[in-house]
């Protein structure tokens, strides 16, 4: 991308939407910038408002009040055949895939030209152009119900894409699918993303999805937002506490009380602190633990530690007991801190 | 099987004649005024297609009047309707309306639940690829209830037949008649007997062509 403002896809703007009268509110104020190109992430609990928040993107959910501006285009002023156009070029794929139960594999990726109007042996050379992208030429005479999860989605996406939209909208793709083919599903989204040069926005309840695809993401609680950035920052330094559970689902930054209690106590005259510690930028694979050992006095007993990589990015979680003298350790935290990494007490 | 004399084979043969022809053309009517019904009750119902409680109410009303009205009383009832339609009150003809009406009451409400089962999330997918209301109805929504449709069609096929039986009170003949003159009224055990193992292997013929067709045409 280049130094200018890069183009935005799907701007929401100031969004609200109550379903029963003097209800809660299932979207409050909710804005988002999505940029062409990139891979967007709503992560939330059910219940959250995000999945009205990305049916509000096609308009199949209508906002009580906001805006929906969409490639440039108003879409809330769109009247109701210019609206049909432009959910054209908008792709969607479900959690439960939504195929037609009576149309093969071909049929079902054919759908979306037919009710637009083109012409079957145009259709024909579409489907066979697309099915080979999501890798299923071989069955494409075969009912949905013949097909695995995993092949029923890529059918779903092969779908989605078919009218050449420039963005996928990604309702909870993955929720059905087991661990190994939701890995599959989201390469494929991303492999799609940088071939067809799409604009994706998903929505999920697994950080996992969000780690694995996301560049940037949205944590939604109650229908607001509460924590938005690229998602190595997210991870590294939640700051909601309702994100940090998240990202601990995922990264695992706990450690058990029991394990805590069982840490041998500070000897008179020393003091014992317990941290954890995210290793991130330039230093994420530096020797920091054993400098601050030697260098601030102080004995360093590692309680748990892994490394792991968002985004491309590898970054490494510790939790740490360091004993030393009163104003050493505290030194000690400050000069890792100087060096970009996050240190955070734990409680024993 | 001395009894079985020539002009009472004609008379089963002509009977069997009349019930086809009771039951095929009342369920043809019922079909082609059935439908538009159930998708219009399916559409306008709240969280349907395009809500709206001005059609759906009244259609709704019309279809349960005219099913919790007992048949025998119905057809009695709108015999000068049934003068109107068919020029006369009387003949298997004349039973076709009142038979029709019924059954189309009938499919009606059957029919929209089956196009009540079709996946919520279909048409939501169809929705989201910028398809009109007459796309969905016709491409997804009737597609995709088919075998739904042809389940319930089978259904009213064989409610039809039993319907029929009455239609003698109006001179509409068929088996269900028949049994009633000969095997009833003139004591002839044989014939009622033979009447019911003709009903029995027709209904049955008709269930099994409904169950072949379904399996044929879902994909499930």
């Amino acid at each position: 991308m280049t130094e200018t403002a890069p183009n935005r896809a799907i701007v929401l703007q100031g969004l609200t939407k109550c379903f029963v009268a003097g209800g809660t509110l299932a979207l409050d104020d909710v804005s988002l910038a999505v940029q062409a190109g990139e891979v967007f992430g709503i992560a939330g609990r059910s219940g959250a408002g995000k999945s009205t928040l990305i049916r509000t993107v096609n308009l199949l959910e209508r906002p009580d009040s906001g805006r929906v501006t969409v490639l440039g285009q108003d879409m809330l002023a769109l009247e109701e055949d210019a609206l049909r156009t432009a959910r054209r070029g908008i792709g969607m794929v479900f959690q439960h895939f939504n195929l037609h139960t009576r149309r093969t594999v071909a049929e079902n990726v054919a759908f979306p030209l037919e009710i637009a109007g083109i012409a079957a042996a145009e259709r024909r050379a579409r489907v066979a152009e697309i099915l080979p992208l999501v890798g299923l030429e071989a069955k494409r005479d075969a009912y949905p119900a013949q097909l695995s999860g995993g092949q029923k989605q890529r059918v779903g996406i092969a779908r989605a894409l078919a009218s050449r939209p420039k963005i996928l909208l990604c309702d909870e793709a993955t929720s059905a699918l087991d661990p190994e083919t939701t890995r599959e599903i989201l390469a494929l989204i991303r492999d799609l993303r940088d071939r067809l040069d799409l604009t994706v926005l998903l929505i999920t309840h697994e950080m996992s999805v969000v780690k694995a695809i996301c560049d940037r993401v949205a944590v939604m609680e109650a229908g607001r937002i509460i924590e938005e950035g690229r998602v190595f920052e997210v991870f590294t330094r939640p700051r909601h506490a309702t994100t940090r559970s998240f990202v601990a689902e995922v990264i695992g930054h706990g450690v058990p009380d029991s394990t805590l209690a069982r840490l041998p106590q500070p000897e008179a005259g020393e003091v014992r602190r317990l941290v954890q510690v995210v290793f991130t930028g330039p230093h994420a694979t530096r020797a920091v633990v054993s400098q601050a050992s030697r260098d601030f006095g102080l004995d360093v007993n590692i309680v748990s530690g892994r490394v792991d990589e968002i985004a491309g990015e590898p970054f490494g979680v510790m939790a740490l007991a360091a004993y030393g003298a009163p104003g050493q350790v505290e030194r000690a935290f400050d000069w890792m801190r100087s060096l970009g990494l996050t240190v955070t007490e734990l409680h024993a | 099987m001395s009894w079985l004399t020539p002009t009472l084979q004609d008379l089963m043969i002509q009977a069997l004649w009349e019930t086809i022809i009771m039951v095929g053309a009342s369920a043809g009517i019922a079909v082609a005024l059935g439908l538009p019904l159930a998708l219009l009750l399916h559409v306008t119902s709240p969280g349907g297609l395009s809500p709206n409680a001005w059609i759906n109410r009244p259609i709704g009303l019309a279809v349960n009047a005219a099913r919790s009205t007992p048949f025998i009383i119905l057809m009695v009832a709108i015999v000068p309707f049934t003068r109107l339609v068919a020029g006369t009150s009387i003949g298997t003809t004349a039973a076709v309306v009142p038979l029709a009406l019924a059954a189309t009451a009938f499919l009606a409400r059957l029919f929209e639940n089956a196009l009540r089962e079709v996946d919520r999330g279909v048409i939501e997918a169809a929705r989201a690829m910028g398809a009109t209301r007459m796309q969905i109805v016709w491409k997804v929504l009737v597609p995709e209830a088919l075998p739904g449709l042809i389940a319930a069609t089978t259904v009213a096929l064989v409610s039809l037949v039993g319907f029929s039986a009455m239609a003698g009170a109006v001179g509409g003949g068929g088996l269900g008649d028949l049994g009633i003159r000969f095997g009833y009224q003139r004591f002839m055990p044989e014939v009622m007997a033979t009447v019911v193992i003709i009903l029995i292997l027709f209904v049955q013929g008709l269930q099994s062509l409904g169950d072949w067709l379904v399996r044929r045409m879902s994909h499930r």
